[in-house]
């Protein structure tokens, strides 16, 4: 029977069959072939294996890391926070207890756990991955199943290595035609979140498919799937291809030899079949779409850069109407404003949507040679130890520091507010990252998401901006090369 | 895990749409190691604001939460089920839950009672007129009646039951260890592992 690509790497990974109908039916059982940790919803469920005695089936597929708590300054000294460092240190003796790898703070692949997982090549297409984490949907890029899942669901993984999992229906996001210059995928997956709604994707895996998605790099996919839990969706899939496998190929945990010919093998019959059929269809045309940004409190909530806030009388549903009215007065902004008129004060580069070196080196080649609005405050924290590395060693820290911005350690950071990087009440942020809820950037802060190319824009203008906007950066002062060969070229 | 069959409550309305993880319980309080103990954490920001319907009688002594359309969206943090246990919910009615939400109250004795927007609006009416009016909620008929209200509710037949028999989900799939073993031995060598470590 043709199949979709959810549905073969569903059945590939079927323990057991679930019982069919009736009221006590239990659903399949499916086996995880990934659980990554971190330090915040980890300790409760390694409380209960201990508490009934039972053993984690299998470190040898689990991995840890430090992220959500961490601070991105003074690394090296004790965190402030007792209660950060309280659970930091929990999850260091719970790991040591238990047998698992742990990338700790300091450690060249300490970081994002979402970044992590794909830098080290243990994402993989075909795999089952799961975290307590509801961003896991990350890892979809690679043609994993990957799902966040809740702390008892932790618990479960790591006594048995396996779920039980109510099926799911499918969707197919169609994106086809080429991305505009400055156009990028995170105003796809925004887009795709305004079209659908929070709601549109409950109870669906989707599939992102079609010219667009094809074309974007396998950082680009990984923005796109991260932000599928956003339209409420169970995971977020791309079939892989040429570039899946050329961004895997010599990754620490890649296949080697022999068995990444066997698994190239294996991953090539990794997509949905011709005659197989989605049960809902959603079209969005590439050519057309500008860089896009969020007036609200939910990601539902966002418009075209160049369009204005909406006025919730424009709202059919007396419940989007009357969360448009809340969103306002939460955000402060005043109906029929120009989004380009709205002024910030923070732009925040970094989270598990848009930390990775690709998106450091976007945002780095839109400020080279400009300035930053001095009123801005411009905070870069890179996904992970290593894309820190990786970015220092191309020069970018000196980009972004020459330019005003904060160079920090990685991990979560402003995303989420764990650690001291939070917006004040009433502050106003231009952030990277997948969530603009009341309160999540710092208590009273606003965020409007936005591409790391938007962001960098911004940075420079003070207001939100697309790198169109700009003005041409100053030519590169370069200092004559005095060789005889350079004057012969003259 | 504690069954679940019925249970009487008082109603509260909260009339909004998308309420997130991050309302039911901020970042701030997922610093704690302990599964229990979040009461105060629960909608802390806007309990803030006197007007919160939390900070009214009778609604502050509720037990069935009745809200909009995407309750529980965002992060996976099963903090937002222990937050509402804590305070004293059993049970919360919406016309639509997150995916991640609704599990994990499953696994949490937490009834996530999926009703229909226009039944949820009734509701809230009758709650608003009548503060106070106690909601019950039975899991046996799938039905909650709420003064002269009565709907049914829709909740997956396989939670329905493990929250009935009040069963230990990691219990029942070690049932199955025997058909886990199996399937360990039919995975292919060339799926990754995380042991031993290698780095870049």
């Amino acid at each position: 029977m043709a199949k979709t690509l959810a549905e073969k790497v569903w059945d590939a990974h079927v323990v057991r069959k679930g019982d069919g109908d009736g009221a006590n039916a239990q659903p399949d059982l499916l086996y995880i072939d990934l659980h990554l940790v971190h330090e915040v919803t980890s300790p409760q469920a390694f409380e209960g294996l201990r508490l009934a005695g039972r053993k984690l089936r299998r470190p040898d597929l689990t991995i840890a890391t430090e992220d959500h708590n961490t601070p991105t300054l003074d690394i090296d000294k004790p965190i402030a926070d007792l209660t950060s460092r309280t659970q930091i240190q929990t999850l260091r003796n719970n790991c040591a207890e238990f047998g698992v790898r742990l990338h700790s703070l300091g450690d060249a692949e300490q970081g994002i756990v979402h970044v992590v997982g794909p830098q080290l090549g243990l994402t993989q297409p075909g795999m089952t991955v799961v975290c307590g984490d509801s961003h896991t949907s990350t890892h979809g890029a690679f043609g994993a199943l990957a799902m966040g899942i809740g702390t008892s669901e932790v618990e479960h993984v790591m006594a048995t290595q396996t779920l039980s999992l109510k099926p799911f229906k499918t969707m197919a996001i169609n994106v086809e035609g080429t991305l505009r210059p400055g156009v990028t995928a995170k105003d796809i997956i925004l887009a795709v979140i305004a079209k659908i709604g929070t709601g549109g994707g409950q109870g669906y895996v989707l599939e992102y498919r079609g010219s667009a998605i094809r074309a974007l790099s396998m950082e680009a996919r990984m923005t796109i799937c991260n932000m599928s839990i956003e339209a409420g969706a169970r995971a977020g899939m791309v079939a892989p291809d040429q570039t899946t496998y050329e961004y895997m190929k010599g990754r620490p945990h890649a296949p080697e030899g022999a068995d990444w010919d066997a698994a190239v093998e294996y991953w090539n019959t990794l997509r949905t079949d011709d005659d197989a059929t989605f049960d809902v269809q959603v079209d969005l045309d590439a050519n057309t779409l500008e860089p896009f940004v969020t007036w609200g409190t939910n990601p539902g909530q966002g418009v075209s850069l160049s369009e204005a806030v909406p006025n919730p009388s424009d709202f059919g549903d007396e419940n989007a109407k009357a969360a448009a009215e809340r969103a306002l007065q939460y955000m402060g902004l005043e109906a029929g404003t120009p989004m380009k008129e709205i002024r910030v004060d923070t732009v925040f580069l970094g989270s598990c949507t848009n930390s990775r070196i690709e998106d450091l080196r976007a945002a780095a080649d839109i400020i080279r040679g400009r300035e930053k609005d001095p009123k801005v405050r411009m905070l870069v924290v890179p996904g992970s130890a290593r894309v820190r590395l990786e970015a220092e060693a191309e020069g970018l820290d000196r980009v972004f520091k020459d330019f005003g911005a904060e160079w920090r350690f990685a991990g979560c950071s402003m995303c989420l507010g764990m650690n001291p990087d939070q917006l004040e009440p009433g502050e106003r942020c231009a952030s990277t990252s997948n969530r603009n809820f009341e309160g999540r950037q710092g208590k009273g802060g606003r965020t409007h998401l936005v591409s790391p190319v938007v962001a960098a824009a911004t940075a420079v203008r003070g207001t939100l901006s697309s790198p169109s906007d700009l003005e041409p950066a100053p030519e590169p002062v370069v200092e004559p090369v005095e060789t005889p060969s350079a004057s012969h070229a003259a | 895990m504690e069954k679940f069959t019925k249970h009487t409550g008082v109603g509260v309305p909260l009339r909004q749409s998308n309420v997130d993880t991050d309302q039911i319980i901020p970042a701030v309080y997922l610093k704690r190691i302990t599964r229990t103990g979040f009461e105060d954490a629960l909608f802390s920001a806007w309990r803030k604001d006197p007007s919160f319907i939390l900070n009214q009688e009778p609604y502050n002594a509720g037990s069935v939460l009745v809200a909009g359309p995407d309750f529980g969206t965002g992060s996976s943090r099963e903090h937002a089920v222990w937050a509402l246990k804590d305070y004293g919910f059993k049970a919360v009615l919406s016309s639509r839950f997150a995916d991640i939400f609704r599990g994990n109250s499953g696994k949490q004795g937490l009834l996530a009672a999926q009703v229909a927007q226009d039944d949820i609006e009734l509701i809230w009416k009758e709650l608003e007129n009548a503060p106070g009016t106690q909601v019950t909620v039975d899991l046996e008929s799938k039905t909650v009646v709420c003064g002269n209200i009565v709907a049914p509710f829709d909740i997956d037949d396989y939670t329905r039951w493990r929250l009935l028999e009040g069963l230990d989900d990691i219990g029942l799939t070690l049932q199955h260890e025997a058909d886990i073993t199996a399937y360990e031995e039919t995975r292919p060598a060339f799926k990754p592992k995380t042991l031993p470590a290698r780095v870049s």
